[in-house]
């Protein structure tokens, strides 16, 4: 089986090599054929894999590829860990990705940076099947940063807008925030451990459990809780939790099918998959499965009331996201890992359904983002309004949808946790449902349904976008809608991730949910007479009444509500905050160490001060060399009369 | 028969009777000079590469060794030999070398024979350096290595270069007097120069902090490390692009390896007891200057901040030893903290001058280092921008290039002696991003800034060969460190016995 981990991350990297290299030579079409092929493979493989690892139930394989180097004994290795949870990540990733591939032949039709674009996204590909195929830490922290970087790239795309380029880097910069905890807490796992494997300090870590470290001096710590809570901050970062999401809403400059693949689907769910994947650590610590959980709370709620006043139609998606991304951590707050990466599975497919329909409906409105100025599509595109309108169903958790299987899980699991902070987590989750459902029929009814508002050009030229767009996102509805239904009970309440997750007897909510689980079916039947399900009611018909039936209300409370309403637009202030005390500050600070610390202390004061003291002390002694002979003899009879002196008075 | 050949001798002199040479062609013959410059520079190469090949890993025992008394009066000979720590450095200046002649090629317009003399001559001295076994013969190599930079600014170099070179030449003259001092000093204890046994020397520990502090002097100004670091920013807007990369590259790099060779060897108790210090200024040159790198408007100093920033990972590495076996009580994870500060050197060596070349195809353009006329150079030069991007994200410390292994090396070393320490040095990993991406944001992207931009050529043939053998070095150390790593462990073992062993 080597060959085949071999191959699935390979062939990824040799299509984004042969594009991004020879781009030029090979031609837009060589260029999409190549990785798309190259990424057809992988998500082929990985498929072996699936039926290899989740059917056939192959022993997880473990083992190195090469090594990286020795040092103090310490292998440090690139290799691959292929479990359950391995070959799910790997199918969804290069699923999705390939559907991102073709539908961007579509998409990018008309840039000048197509190949660039195709090898970027190739790229990316290569990098998140490293990560997740990893069997050591410093690989991950590779996979890691390697889609930060193509993710750095994918946002500045369009290189010569100023707010693409200013978003790339805040993405990379507000990531490495997170990459900065990541990597100290990397260092203490290999101060704990004296290792960088997975299994070994997986093995190791029950031991550890009674570790302490001072970090303030005088108080003890435990050292697996400040080891999880330094790699969560990793997690943060792209995973786009409070309060290192603001880069996520900036990242949407990025075109629209980078917006689905890495800002949706894949790689923000990387923090979701390294704590899973981190769980018999998380497990040993209460406090930061605590922490973990607030943070998610926090996402899942206030980031959803934001994408409630927004009007890009990417910008909603994205608040969208952030939200759930939310519900996934919190998840994993409440040990209930399988069930974050269940929701993560169901909201890859419909997530990237969500933007490439977005993109879809941008592309027809040629490249008017503004949903104000939209209204009325569903007759014009039917394709992507009904698959649109499926994505949207899974999303706020239709019961049946892919989406409510997941999402009612983790409320569910929530509701049995018993450790700090699930009670406002359990109000968190469950608001969050009425406002997923508000903000996203919102979305719905004004961009596909009413007043027709574009403009009159825009209108007549309105149409379907062709295959290579309406196709993936036909592919994506599909599990969109039956994927929930399919895997809850495998990913849920079987042996599946028996291997691959943790989870200690005490935190084991999933347990009590799988006591009232009778089937799927039966599930969704119940799900009908939920609160969740009321509140998606409720959400709907406030929707429907607000949009449809009195669009003048709206603005009506917009202006009533106006403290609050900018208090919304400025998203709570977080962007100024950071602009105003880290942005400015550093710069404000490095400026004054150079003029003050550099040019005026070192250089000023003391090497040019040194320069001049030595000028300033040759200048006076010159004076005496003045080269007149009566001033050396006047010197010469002032000395012999000091010297008598001297001699006479002693 | 390898074996048998003075193999450090012929790297030594061979480009410096080339360089030679290369003059008396003269600048009459630009052709010829600059051909026979690159068939040196290739064949030192080339002569260097049985240094790693041949090199036996498995010792820390000086290897290659030549031994020829040269003034029996003083017992001062001319004593070669390399080890983990030389080897290493040595093929990074013929490889830099052979980088900075094709740079010169096309570029510098008058004496070019001179120019590319100088070069060859500076690599044959740094090598010297590098290798010398004899504390009078290191010490010669050192000063005389001064000289051709000297000139090489002094006459290449731009509008201030007056001030550059003197600056540059007082602080490290200054600096290497006092190393002068505790060099005869130890001679008087020792009765000969060879720098193993002054390993071997029982010092007080009074000796050993005065020693140390000029050890410190001399070497800290080379590396440099805050607050002796104001020479470089001037010394490299002034000099020409192979200047900078030379400097850049090799130079500083002298000052690290001083600190190995000397300073921590033969006084380890001072070191112990003074780590602090060069801890303190390692991590005052990782925030201090990163945040001075960040404000920079000239693209040559910025790098040049950048650069102190990333050699306070150096000295940083080789420093935490101390704190790391007092904290622990054992030495697990510093040899961590040594490899990381000699890898980081070795990358280094091969960013910066990466950087600084990147930075020369421009200002060969626009005769600009000023960042603000730039701005959308992704647009006429493509080519040009993947290499400076990904140039770039290996400053940053990209995993997956060179930049990443020593800081992570260092980092995770240094979690053992404190987590603050760490956690200061971790914040290169936010400041270097910003520094270096907010350059090529700047630079890089955006639309076409100006009519100069507008107008810009891709880069050359000549530019992409030079580009790309760095990054192929920088992506290949990067993937698979363990060749430069492996050949250094026995040494840093040795080195590290040695100076946990108390003189006292």
């Amino acid at each position: 089986m080597q060959n085949v981990y071999l191959g699935i991350v390979l062939a990824p990297l040799f299509g984004a090599i042969i594009a991004g290299l020879f781009g030029r030579k090979i031609g837009r079409a060589g260029a999409h054929w190549v990785t798309i092929i190259g990424v057809a493979i992988s998500f082929l493989l990985s498929l072996v894999v699936l039926r290899h690892h989740v059917w056939n139930g192959a022993e997880p394989y473990n083992a190195s590829v090469y090594t990286w180097m020795v040092i103090e004994g310490i292998r440090l290795e690139v290799g691959f860990l292929v479990d359950n949870l391995t070959a799910i990540m790997i199918s969804t990733v290069t699923f999705v990705s390939l559907m991102v591939h073709i539908y961007t032949i579509g998409y990018m039709h008309d840039d000048d940076g197509y190949q660039r674009f195709f090898s970027y996204i190739a790229l990316f590909t290569f990098a998140m099947l490293m990560l997740v195929m990893s069997n050591n830490f410093l690989q991950l922290f590779f996979g890691w940063e390697g889609v930060g970087v193509v993710s750095y790239l994918l946002i500045g795309f369009w290189y010569k807008r100023e707010s693409a380029i200013f978003a790339s880097l805040k993405a990379f910069l507000v990531n490495r925030v997170g990459d900065f905890g990541f990597l100290l807490g990397i260092a203490a796992v290999l101060m704990a451990f004296n290792s960088l494997d997975y299994a070994d300090v997986f093995a190791a870590a029950p031991l550890m459990a009674d570790m302490t470290i001072q970090i303030i001096p005088g108080f003890d710590w435990s050292l697996i809780t400040v080891t999880c809570i330094l790699l969560f901050i990793g997690a943060m970062g792209k995973s786009a939790q409070v309060p290192l999401h603001v880069w996520l809403p900036d990242s949407m400059e990025g075109p629209t099918p980078i917006s689905a693949l890495i800002h949706a689907a894949t790689m923000v769910t990387a923090g979701i998959f390294m704590v899973a994947r981190m769980s018999p650590l998380f497990e040993l610590s209460e406090t930061a499965l605590s922490f973990v959980l607030v943070i998610g709370s926090l996402t899942a709620l206030f980031m959803g009331f934001l994408g409630i006043i927004q009007n890009d139609i990417k910008r909603v998606i994205a608040y969208s996201t952030l939200s759930q991304l939310g519900y996934m951590v919190v998840a994993l707050g409440v040990s209930a890992y399988s069930a974050a990466i269940f929701h993560l599975m169901t909201h890859a497919f419909f997530k990237a359904l969500l933007f490439l329909g977005a993109g879809s409906v941008i592309i027809a409105m040629h490249h008017e983002q503004d949903i104000r100025k939209m209204g009325g599509l569903w007759k014009h595109m039917p394709i992507t309004w009904f698959t649109f309108l499926l994505g949207t169903l899974a999303l706020i958790g239709m019961p049946g949808f892919a989406g409510f299987y997941s999402k009612d899980s983790i409320i569910e699991a929530v509701h049995y946790s018993h450790i700090a902070g699930s009670g406002f987590a359990y109000l968190s989750v469950v608001l969050g449902v009425f406002v997923t459902s508000f903000y996203s029929f919102r979305l719905y009814f004004i961009v596909f349904h009413g007043k027709e508002r574009m403009d009159h050009h825009t209108k007549e030229h309105l149409h379907e976008t062709p295959a290579v767009v309406t196709v993936p996102l036909i592919l994506l509805a599909i599990p969109s809608v039956v994927i929930g239904a399919m895997t809850i009970e495998p990913m849920l309440f079987s042996e599946t991730f028996k291997e691959s997750i943790l989870v200690s007897s005490a935190h084991n909510v999933l347990e009590h949910v799988q006591e009232e689980f009778h089937g799927a079916f039966n599930f969704a039947l119940h799900g009908l007479i939920g609160l969740p399900f009321i509140l998606v009611l409720i959400g709907f018909f406030s929707t429907f009444y607000l949009y449809m039936v009195r669009p003048d209300l709206p603005g009506l409370i917009q202006q009533k509500w106006a403290w609050l309403y900018g208090f919304m637009v400025r998203k709570y202030g977080f962007d100024e905050f950071y602009q105003s005390v880290f942005m400015r500050g550093g710069q404000n600070l490095g400026t004054a160490l150079w003029k003050y610390g550099d040019a005026g202390l070192i250089d000023g004061l003391m090497v040019n001060g040194t320069a001049r003291l030595v000028g300033w002390f040759a200048a006076i002694t010159r004076h005496v060399q003045t080269g007149y002979l009566y001033t050396y003899a006047f010197a010469m009879i002032v000395g012999l009369l000091i010297l008598l002196t001297w001699f006479v008075t002693r | 028969m390898l074996s048998e050949l003075p193999l450090l001798s012929l790297v030594i002199w061979f480009p410096v009777l080339g360089g030679v040479a290369v003059l008396f062609v003269g600048d009459e013959n630009p052709g010829r000079a600059k051909a026979l410059a690159l068939t040196v520079a290739i064949l030192s190469l080339l002569i260097s590469i049985p240094l790693y090949t041949s090199f036996d890993p498995t010792t820390a025992a000086m290897q290659f060794q030549e031994f020829i008394p040269w003034i029996p009066t003083f017992n001062v000979n001319y004593h070669l030999g390399v080890d983990g720590f030389s080897m290493p450095l040595i093929l990074l200046t013929t490889f830099m070398t052979v980088l900075v002649v094709i740079a010169g090629w096309e570029v510098v317009k008058y004496r070019i024979a001179q120019y590319m003399a100088a070069f060859l001559i500076m690599q044959g001295f740094m090598i010297g350096v590098f290798a010398a076994m004899d504390a009078i013969l290191f010490y010669v190599f050192f000063e005389a290595m001064l000289i051709p930079m000297f000139l090489i600014i002094g006459i290449w170099g731009g509008p201030r270069r007056v001030y550059a070179t003197i600056k540059f030449f007082l602080y490290t003259f200054l600096g290497s007097v006092f190393m002068l001092i505790a060099l005869i000093y130890m001679y008087n204890q020792a009765g000969g120069f060879e720098i193993l046994d002054f390993h071997k020397l029982p010092l007080s520990l009074t000796e050993q902090v005065l020693i140390f502090f000029a050890f410190v002097v001399g070497f800290a100004v080379k590396v440099p490390m805050w607050p002796v670091h104001t020479w470089l920013p001037d010394a490299h807007v002034e000099a020409p692009t192979g200047g900078s990369v030379i400097l850049a590259a090799i130079t500083l790099k002298i000052g690290g390896y001083g600190f190995l060779r000397f300073a921590l060897p033969i006084t380890p108790d001072a070191a112990s007891m003074l780590d602090w210090l060069i801890i303190t200024m390692s991590l005052i040159a990782v925030i201090y200057i990163g945040l001075v790198a960040l404000v920079q408007q000239d693209m040559k100093k910025l790098i040049a901040y950048s650069s102190i920033a990333h050699m306070g990972f150096v000295t940083l590495g080789f420093f935490i030893v101390f704190s790391i076996y007092r904290h622990t009580g054992s030495l697990s994870g510093a040899v961590m903290g040594v490899e990381g500060g000699m890898v980081q050197m070795v990358s280094h060596g091969f960013i910066s001058g990466a950087l600084f070349l990147c930075v020369g195809v421009l200002y060969d353009r626009v005769h600009s280092r000023q960042i603000k006329d730039y701005g959308g150079v992704a647009n006429t030069m493509p080519i040009f921008a993947a290499f400076m991007v990904l140039f770039g994200m290996a400053n940053a410390g990209l995993p997956g290039t060179s930049g990443f292994i020593g800081e992570f090396l260092v980092i995770l070393s240094s979690f053992k002696a404190s987590f603050w320490i760490a956690f200061l040095a971790a914040i290169s990993l936010i400041l270097g991003a910003a520094y270096t991406l907010w350059l090529i944001k700047r630079v890089i992207f955006g639309d076409i800034g100006n009519s100069h931009v507008a107008e810009l050529q891709d880069v050359s043939r000549r530019e992409i060969l030079m580009l790309s053998l760095l990054a192929a070095a920088v992506l290949l150390l990067g993937v698979w460190p363990d060749p430069l790593t492996s050949v250094m462990h026995v040494s840093v073992d040795n080195l590290l016995q040695h100076v946990t062993v108390s003189k006292l």
